[in-house]
């Protein structure tokens, strides 16, 4: 028996009555406030800003709690929000050399003027299970010290004395600005670091993780990684000079990488970039160990054919937002190019069987 | 009642603008895929923004509006995105295709001629017919600007000498106005006929894709063909079980799991129409009991 398929608006509007009722859960566990995630979840909050694209933790943090933990799904209100803000102008570039660094450290020297800061980290934790932290009330206490004084020079800028590091060209143009304009291949370095930028954490972990396992490897060393807070300075047209508007925590990598030269360079090392919103230390590096792989031409190298050298695969694969919504609109209904496809098939069998019956009665 | 914490039709006045100028380049040029800098919408890329967009961008106060989804107005997409626009925009909305002025659709062109008065904007998830041959956008771009189309001629040979017939049943190549080969977006190919010298404007938008393409009134479009295998826009040979139309396209629909099933206009605005004028089907007489079940 046929029954008509009607009712979708009713259909619609009781899955997400049901939805909500989801993502409270047990009312008799105390319901999560925006702020807790702000403060307990707050490298979740970070990846959401970075892949977001918004420097706001609140709204992150609302963004986490309303997508039921779904990270993706929580950088997608993100994204969807800013789409709709106005733009008031751009800021001064942040000057990352004078970051209040809460972790810096350096792979690539065993000391170096600021120190080697290892900050919060999980990396030398045991990762065993704490069931401590499974009892509440526990408020722990680090020890603490006086900030060091003065800004803490880039390990890189050591290098560039002696010339052994490439020196990056300057520019003055402004960038091109990927959530203005369509993406135009080949892309400018500036418009590259943009998509790894709000890339897909996982995404760039992996193409990141497959360069050093040999699809175009280029010897990654950890020149440098910073963590810390950075002021954010905008020039006020009525007052003709940069004023500070804010501060933002940002994760910067500085990757070294071995060059042999090439015909018209002498060896030196070279570069790779990451910079990331917050404590998002995996996602610095794998983008810098992936801005450095998609550098191939300009380095003169060669074309390994690996994944991460390419550029159009890697920029137009990055986004999650865009991945996740193609991936999933084929749950939408395609009953019409499955009948198309069903009615051909059929024919195409009908045709193939009337052949086969023909070709058995000569 | 219009939500007044957004702009008319939820896209500021400025995005628009930039949609209405690739929107005008598109016809232009019918069938060049023109690049706009397409927005994050609240709806998931691949679920129609592309369309959404566009439409948001042709929507005047005064526009009713139709959304279809595999020619149905009551598929959940096309309830979501019809209730977006109601909240956003306010405009008038309507089921029946000779009332709306804007229709938005998905994978299928209404039955019902369309009219000189009719925008119909297309979702378009793929807009490069070549993609499927050449994953890479920087050669795809190359071969449409030196009119290099032997690929999808070699392909479609292929299918000929492979399967005795062209093995594309939905988002069949065409040719707009003897110069761009172009995607019509996934429609059966039985839809293709109605592109040519169609009165109404056409617009396709690819929201993840960033690309705007677009077919002026009266437009050639012709589908790919060789002269001894001439384009066939073929449907299941049945009529309609519920209105008896033998001209419409068909869903397939399971009644059973013994191998039961009855085929249905895919076009729900036209099959109530038909029947509403006194068509009947052979099973048209069951579906009343089951709606009354």
């Amino acid at each position: 028996m046929y029954v008509a398929v009607k009712g979708g608006e009713r259909a619609i509007d009781n899955a997400h009555a049901w939805l909500a009722e989801e993502r409270r859960g047990d009312t008799s566990v105390a319901e999560l406030s925006v702020a807790q995630i702000r403060e307990q979840l707050s490298l979740a909050v970070n990846r959401v800003m970075a892949e977001g694209s918004l420097y706001d933790p609140d709204l992150a943090a609302l963004a986490i709690k309303q997508a039921r933990g779904d990270l993706i799904e929580a950088i997608f209100l993100i994204r969807a929000y800013r789409t709709t803000l106005p733009r008031l102008g751009a800021s001064q570039p942040v000057e990352t050399a004078e970051m209040a660094c809460d972790r810096r450290v350096s792979a690539t020297f065993k000391d170096a003027p600021g120190g080697q800061v290892l900050g919060p980290t999980f990396d030398y934790t045991h990762r065993l299970l704490d069931f401590k932290l499974a009892a509440e009330g526990e408020a722990p206490q680090a020890p603490e010290a006086e900030p060091g004084a003065g800004a803490t020079p880039h390990i890189t800028a050591f290098l560039n004395r002696e010339g052994l590091i490439q020196t990056e060209p300057n520019c003055d143009d402004m960038p091109p600005d990927l959530t203005r304009e369509p993406m135009e291949l080949p892309a400018d370095r500036a418009l590259r670091l943009q998509a790894l930028s709000r890339g897909d954490e996982g995404f760039l972990l992996s193409l990141a993780y497959s360069t050093q396992r040999g699809y175009a490897r280029n010897h990654a060393f950890v020149g440098e990684l910073r963590i810390g807070a950075v002021a954010v300075e905008m020039e006020v047209p009525e007052l003709g000079f940069a004023i500070e508007i804010g501060e933002i925590t940002l994760t910067e990598c500085e990757t070294v990488n071995q060059f042999t030269g090439s015909k018209t360079e002498p060896a030196q090392f070279t570069r790779g970039y990451g910079l990331v919103f917050g404590q998002t230390e995996r996602k610095a590096i794998s983008m810098a160990l992936v801005d450095r792989a998609l550098r191939w031409k300009e380095l003169g190298e060669e074309d390994q054919g690996a994944p991460a050298q390419d550029e159009e695969f890697v920029l137009m694969h990055a986004d999650n937002i865009q991945a996740t919504g193609f991936l999933e609109h084929i749950k939408l209904p395609h009953y019409v190019d499955f009948q198309s496809e069903l009615e051909l098939v059929r024919k195409l069998r009908r045709e193939a069987e009337a052949t086969s019956m023909l070709e058995a009665a000569e | 009642m219009t939500d007044q914490a957004y702009n008319f039709a939820y896209l500021d006045e400025q995005t628009k603008r930039m949609i209405r100028r690739a929107i005008l380049k598109g016809l232009a040029v019918p069938g060049y895929q023109v690049p706009f800098a397409s927005r994050e919408m609240p709806m998931p890329y691949g679920w129609g923004t592309g369309g959404v967009q566009v439409s948001a961008a042709t929507l005047t106060p005064e526009d009713t509006f139709k959304v279809i989804d595999q020619g149905a107005d009551d598929t959940t997409n096309a309830v979501s995105i019809r209730k977006f626009f109601e909240k956003t925009a306010g405009v008038k909305t309507t089921e029946e295709t000779e009332k709306a002025t804007v229709i938005q659709t998905r994978h299928r062109i209404p039955e019902t001629p369309l009219s000189e008065d009719q925008v119909l904007v297309y979702q378009v998830p793929i807009p490069e017919p070549l993609r499927f041959l050449e994953p890479r956008e920087t050669e795809t771009r190359k071969m449409h600007s030196l009119e290099e189309y032997g690929l999808m001629h070699v392909k479609l040979y292929e299918d000929i000498s492979q399967h005795g017939a062209i093995a594309t049943s939905y988002a069949y190549p065409v040719k707009a106005e003897g110069r761009y080969v172009m995607d019509p977006s996934p429609i059966p190919k039985f839809d293709n006929p109605k592109m040519a010298d169609c009165p109404a404007i056409q617009l396709f938008g690819a929201g993840r894709e960033q690309r705007i393409y677009a077919l002026p009134p009266y437009c050639q479009v012709v589908s790919l063909d060789f002269e001894d295998h001439p384009f066939d826009p073929s449907k299941a040979e049945h009529p309609c079980n519920l209105c008896g139309a033998e001209d419409s396209y068909l869903d397939e629909v399971i009644t059973d799991d013994a191998g039961g099933r009855m085929f249905v206009c895919s076009d729900t605005d036209y099959c109530r129409a038909r029947r509403e004028a006194g068509h009947v089907g052979a099973q048209a007489a069951a579906m009343e009991e089951g709606a009354n079940a």
